[in-house]
């Protein structure tokens, strides 16, 4: 029952084989079971939502999209209207929306049923789940290691079968790195391409939502129903909606694949390296032509974005005054200094570093010689990437040049951006990319990244899926939670 | 590039934010370290190349200037920490 994937779910619902009552059920018992361990929720519903159980039973059978009635978390970053949304911040602790995100109402629209809200790093900023003001989440497949982040609260609760799907938000690879730690598929789809209407704002040129799930299907139909021109967001794209089609067949025939080459020789991790190289040969047995690829300026992508991605954020985090909503400190008798200590209260140390970060280079001084190098930086990679596309189709890479670390690993932030390498260039450019599980080395799930090209997430959900239709490193469960 | 504990002090003032004392030097250290990270930018010969602020090369969008009669005043001033019927409540800034 736990390990099923949306359309056999769908099918068990429309032949009265199980009720959206009981399936939710199953799903709801389990992340109240399994929230001691792997703290991957920060609120889990109390009680099944009886109205929207009843609606989505009434969509059974009429839902082309097939999701009426799945299980899922939100990542506590999308506005969930009466249901308190944090951030993962203390900032946000008590804050409940009075609106739905666009996400949230689509797929409330299509009867999906929502049991709670995904444990995150604070305001999406980091790739441990270590900087959560709710605590640190575990990785499932050791609950010694951390689970990737910022969406880590998604990606464990998906590895654990507490839900069979959730949705996540990926800024520089949190979706792809969570996803790759902890065993499942996770897709970033093309800015532009899911509203960001709802959707605490991290940095907004580069935030994404997405879906994380067992499988590269589950992902497809998932967002499918996600996308679609937002008039609440003037950065949603004009484009129509997603409509994942399944393949048919294994067979890649046809299909060009660029091997980021250069990447693979310099990870160290010789496991996570011989399971690349694993993952390429079976795409290329199966019918892709590899060829190899260079991306030259990505070797400058986490100095860019480490410069943007702060001013972004210390922009998007001033709104948080401590008057309109979000904390506020108590006893001050003036305003400046209720704006301080509100925010100094309210915010962790990781978002207040960042925030320094990006009032620095948007301060006057270092206006021109980093933040506005960064930006033409930023064109440099993208346009590596549009020569890449011009000759392939897709392109697969590692997505992590780790596998999951112990909590408290890494004490120094550097590190840990580091790691995020092979993540970074592609959510500059504002590509599609996903992480997809190919195996195993010491115990714990490896990932492999694919890349596509703008809006054409069908690619990658393709060559993903028909990998899936010959592997099963998706649907390993974790021995604890079986 | 690296940052002094005074131009730290000027940064966290514009952004609104007190450093503790005991922090300070732990957070210059750290700032520091993702300075040095960030130089490597410099490396990069970018006099041709034109800044990219946004991966959709896309321009704003307008919409029908029509009225709209929704006023969610109740529910956004129920979010305040302090507010009447009508405003955001705040220390006193005019003597």
């Amino acid at each position: 029952m736990i390990n099923l994937s949306i359309r056999t779910m769908a099918e068990m619902l429309k032949n009265q084989e199980i009720s959206v009552q009981e399936l939710c059920a199953v799903y709801s018992d389990r992340t109240k079971a399994f929230n001691h361990s792997t703290h991957a929720m920060i609120t889990i519903n109390p009680e099944l939502n009886a109205a929207e159980i009843l609606q989505a039973q009434s969509l059974i059978g009429q839902d082309e999209q097939l999701l009426a009635g799945i299980p899922l978390v939100h990542k506590d970053l999308f506005c969930t209207q009466g249901v308190k949304t944090t951030c993962g911040s203390k900032m946000l602790a008590d804050f409940i929306p009075p609106y739905n995100a666009t996400v949230v109402q689509k797929l409330s629209d299509k009867g999906m049923v929502s049991i709670g809200k995904a444990n995150m790093d604070e305001f999406a900023m980091g790739s441990s789940n270590e900087h959560s003001a709710f605590g640190a989440v575990s990785n499932p497949w050791d609950l010694s290691r951390v689970p990737g982040g910022s969406s880590g609260g998604s990606a464990a609760a998906v590895a654990a079968r507490m839900v069979p799907v959730a949705t996540g938000t990926d800024t520089g690879g949190s979706i792809r790195q969570p996803a790759a730690f902890c065993g499942i598929t996770g897709i970033k789809p093309s800015y532009g391409r899911v509203s960001r209407y709802g959707m605490v704002a991290f940095a907004s040129s580069l935030d994404q939502g997405g879906v994380m799930a067992p499988s590269a299907d589950d992902c497809g139909l998932v967002l499918s129903a996600m996308t679609g021109h937002d008039p609440l967001d003037s950065t949603s794209a004009q484009q129509p909606r997603l409509n994942w089609e399944k393949p048919s067949s294994p067979e890649h025939k046809g299909l060009k694949v660029g091997v980021v080459n250069a990447w693979i020789d310099e990870l160290q991790d010789e496991g996570i390296k011989q399971k690349t190289l694993d993952a390429i040969a079976h795409l290329k047995a199966n019918g892709a032509e590899v060829v190899d690829i260079k991306l030259p300026h990505a070797e400058l992508a986490i100095s860019a974005y480490y410069i943007l991605a702060p001013a972004e954020c210390s922009s998007n985090l001033s709104r948080f005054d401590g008057v309109r909503f979000g904390h506020q400190t108590k006893a001050v008798d003036d305003l400046e200094s209720l704006y301080r200590q509100s925010r100094s209260e309210g915010f962790g140390e990781e978002v207040q570093k960042r925030i320094i970060i990006g009032a620095w280079a948007l301060s006057s001084g270092y206006y021109d010689a980093y933040y506005l190098k960064a930006q033409k930086v930023r064109r440099l990679i993208s346009e590596d990437f549009k020569q890449a596309f011009a000759e392939v189709d897709v392109i697969a890479c590692p997505v992590s040049p780790e596998v999951a670390f112990k909590q408290g690993e890494k004490s120094d932030g550097v590190s840990m951006y580091q790691a995020d390498k092979f993540t970074i260039p592609a959510s500059l450019a504002g590509l599609p990319c996903l992480s997809m599980p190919i195996g195993f080395t010491q115990g714990l799930p490896v990932g492999l990244q694919l890349i596509g090209n703008y809006f054409d997430e069908q690619s990658i959900l393709q060559l993903a899926d028909q990998y899936q239709q010959q592997t099963n490193y998706h649907l390993q469960l974790p021995e604890a939670f079986a | 590039m690296s940052i002094n504990r005074k131009e730290l002090e000027e940064i966290a003032a514009l952004a609104q934010l007190n450093i503790p004392e005991k922090q300070v030097s732990h957070i210059t250290e750290s700032l520091n370290q993702v300075m040095d990270m960030i130089e490597l930018i410099n490396d990069a010969n970018t006099s041709e190349v034109k800044p990219m602020s946004h991966p959709n090369d896309a321009w704003q969008l307008v919409r029908q200037d029509e009225v709209t009669d929704t006023s969610h005043k109740t529910e956004l001033l129920a979010l305040a920490a302090h507010a009447d019927e009508d405003h955001y409540l705040v220390p006193k800034v005019i003597e």
